[in-house]
């Protein structure tokens, strides 16, 4: 029993209590969620430091042994997602200090938040598929509440289509969870590995995994299922977007990861080699000529995020040690640079009055040491060396070189190319071409306390991503230990159904 | 009684199907309605049908004994109706909210968030020339 475990539910769940208590003091509310966020990246350092040399942390909720109850459960991957999406959730808690106004303040922006990071949390340590389900469902309805959050009427026109889209990959989610019950008998995620490859009828464990993947991809924005991402994301509040763009399809990408290295590994020359290989490449394209085609920088960088989950895709897809490990470092990358990214968007419209390339520029003369900030993450998204994107990227293509995939290496150069031009051409239009309205002021024009609010963020962020590219091998090497721990997963089920492990009679089989 | 529920759940998707691809919003919604009681009956028959008999462990007994009833999916669905009800009460207020605020309940005339591109939009001087920029 450790409870360190559940300490990423526990902790966002706490502070989402206390700050709905404070309801009327935003004040409060915001020191509580900077407290609570502080706590849940501590609890996050530790957590990882137990379960670096390979310990599997399990906990069996309420005392039931394994296959009967809920097991929560970190392995290396869940700290390390854990420790990022914490790292994320207070940068952006810093940010939604100087971004977030009085009336989404006093309308319950930070209860909701905290309450958005018990499903990123929960869905991370979970060990149950239907309990993943469940935490899919609390981060769903913060996502929307987030989104509508405010009133404005794109938000109302966004948030109308992310629910009704999301509401279906609900239903197909909850369907495939049923369906694999239905012909294992199991929803513990330890023992559906050992019980997926004794169903006679391997065929319909494709089919369900191909429901899956759907469900997922989904949750994922992967192609073609990924419009109510572009629709919705540039229309919430600064910190609402950066916090989406960040973990919301990440999480997705998690599960994907977990359950196709673990359960649905029977028919991999279809699922992975065949689907999610196509799916990968028609992501990233379809992503970056979006993001190309968009005159609107936050539009722009929704589009950036459909793209770059086709990495992270490419590398499952490839299915090797060396690509599990690209996608593992490739997930760490793209959480830091994206929500990056949009917390720079905000600060660039706060200064330029505009999102629109047109209404904005002179960013340059009015704030050279903000645009040389906005540089690194741009930098990183597009895969300049020596920062996070490239290493990241390299791994991806020599695992693909590796396995001979040439096309799908082709289609990921073409993607970092294109993505290179897109970042030339925010660079040039809203830092180095004149503002429409002659000068603008830079941040010394933002009262003290909420440009230290706006751009400390920033400048942890692009710390990080400076900090991954110049000292990539550590990293590398917690990834690869992931992707070794993903590939092998005999200590995670031996460390959850007990040891050694019962040979799995159908304790419970249905009438 | 398998076949019977399953051609059941067939046909709440297949009535879901059609409302879902409605551009009347309120439609798509019900669609929605239809097809998460058509997952929830479907979780109740993968679970096993049984004839009157209980979950319950016998008196004087320590185990469950065949013929019993599995109690996982009335478990697994009263979650998922207590999930989907919250998120469809919240859909049901946002669709509201948007009629109200927007004026339509016409999925195509939701162009707000995404507007459709106009030739004069990206007026202004841009290091960077697109092709409908001669229109502006």
């Amino acid at each position: 029993m450790n409870w360190l475990v559940a300490a990423p539910i526990l902790i966002p769940m706490a502070t989402a209590a206390l700050t709905g208590l404070a309801w009327r003091s935003v004040p409060l509310q915001r020191a509580l969620t900077l407290a609570g966020m502080t706590a849940l990246l501590l609890a996050a350092i530790a957590l990882l430091l137990q379960v670096q040399h390979g310990r599997i942390l399990v906990m069996q909720m309420g005392g039931w042994a394994a296959p009967f109850g809920i097991t929560l459960v970190a392995d290396m991957l869940t700290a390390i997602m854990v420790l990022v999406s914490a790292l994320m959730a207070l940068a952006v808690a810093v940010y939604s200090l100087g971004d977030i106004d009085p009336v989404r303040a006093r309308t319950g922006f930070h209860p909701v938040f905290c309450a958005l990071m018990v499903g990123v949390g929960g869905a991370f340590v979970t060990g149950d598929l239907f309990n993943m389900y469940v935490w899919f469902e609390v981060m769903l309805i913060g996502s929307f509440v987030l989104l509508a959050l405010g009133g404005r009427k794109e938000q109302l026109d966004g948030a109308i289509k992310y629910a009704c889209l999301n509401l279906v990959a609900t239903a197909a989610l909850l369907l495939a969870v049923a369906l694999l019950y239905g012909v294992t008998g199991t929803l513990n995620m330890a023992e559906l590995a050992l019980r997926v490859r004794m169903v006679p009828n391997q065929g319909i464990v494709t089919t369900i995994a191909v429901l899956f993947i759907v469900a997922f991809g989904m949750k994922a924005a992967v192609f073609p299922l990924f419009f109510w991402l572009p629709a919705a994301y540039h229309t919430p509040a600064v910190a609402v977007q950066a916090i989406f763009a960040g973990l919301l399809t990440k999480v997705g990408v998690y599960a994907l990861l977990r359950t196709f290295t673990l359960i649905f590994t029977g028919d991999t020359g279809w699922t992975h080699g065949g689907i999610l290989m196509w799916i990968a490449g028609l992501t990233m394209l379809a992503g970056v000529l979006g993001s190309l085609a968009v005159r609107d920088l936050r539009r722009a960088w929704s589009w950036q995020v459909v793209a770059h989950i086709g990495y992270m895709i490419m590398g499952l897809a490839l299915y090797t040690p060396l690509a599990v490990a690209g996608v593992v470092f490739y997930l760490v990358h793209d959480i830091v640079v994206k929500t990056n990214l949009f917390l720079g968007a905000g600060v660039v419209r706060r200064l330029g009055g505009s999102a629109d390339y047109a209404g904005l520029g002179g960013l340059f003369k009015a704030a050279p040491l903000l645009a040389v900030l906005l540089f690194v993450p741009m930098a990183s998204l597009a895969g300049f060396p020596p920062l996070s994107g490239f290493w990241s990227k390299l791994v991806l293509v020599q695992a693909g070189l590796e396995q001979q995939s040439w096309a799908i290496v082709a289609v990921a150069l073409v993607t970092g190319l294109l993505t290179m031009a897109l970042v030339g051409r925010v660079w040039a239009e809203v830092v180095w071409k004149p503002h429409p309205d002659g000068d603008i002021a830079g941040t010394a024009a933002l009262p003290a306390g909420q440009r230290l609010a706006l751009v400390a963020p920033l400048v942890l962020l692009s710390g990080i991503t400076v900090a991954i590219g110049l000292y990539a091998q550590p990293v590398m090497d917690l990834s690869s230990r992931a992707a070794a721990d993903l590939l092998s997963p005999e200590p995670y089920i031996r460390a959850i159904l007990g040891e050694p492990p019962p040979p799995p009679v159908l304790v419970g089989e249905l009438p | 009684m398998e076949i019977v529920l399953a051609f059941t759940v067939g046909a709440l998707v297949a009535g879901s199907v059609y409302l879902l691809l409605s551009r009347n919003l309120l439609r798509l919604l019900f669609g929605v309605i239809l097809l998460s009681n058509a997952v929830n009956l479907s979780i109740f028959l993968v679970g096993g049908l049984t004839f009157g008999a209980p979950p319950l462990i016998a008196e004087g007994r320590s185990v469950l004994e065949a013929p019993y009833a599995n109690p996982l999916p009335q478990a697994l669905i009263l979650t998922a109706i207590v999930i989907g009800f919250g998120l469809l009460a919240f859909s049901l207020v946002l669709v509201y909210r948007g009629h109200q605020e927007i004026g339509t309940l016409d999925g195509d005339a939701l162009r707000l968030a995404e507007p459709p591109e106009t030739p004069a939009a990206g007026g202004g001087a841009t290091a960077i020339p697109t092709q409908d920029r001669s229109a502006a």
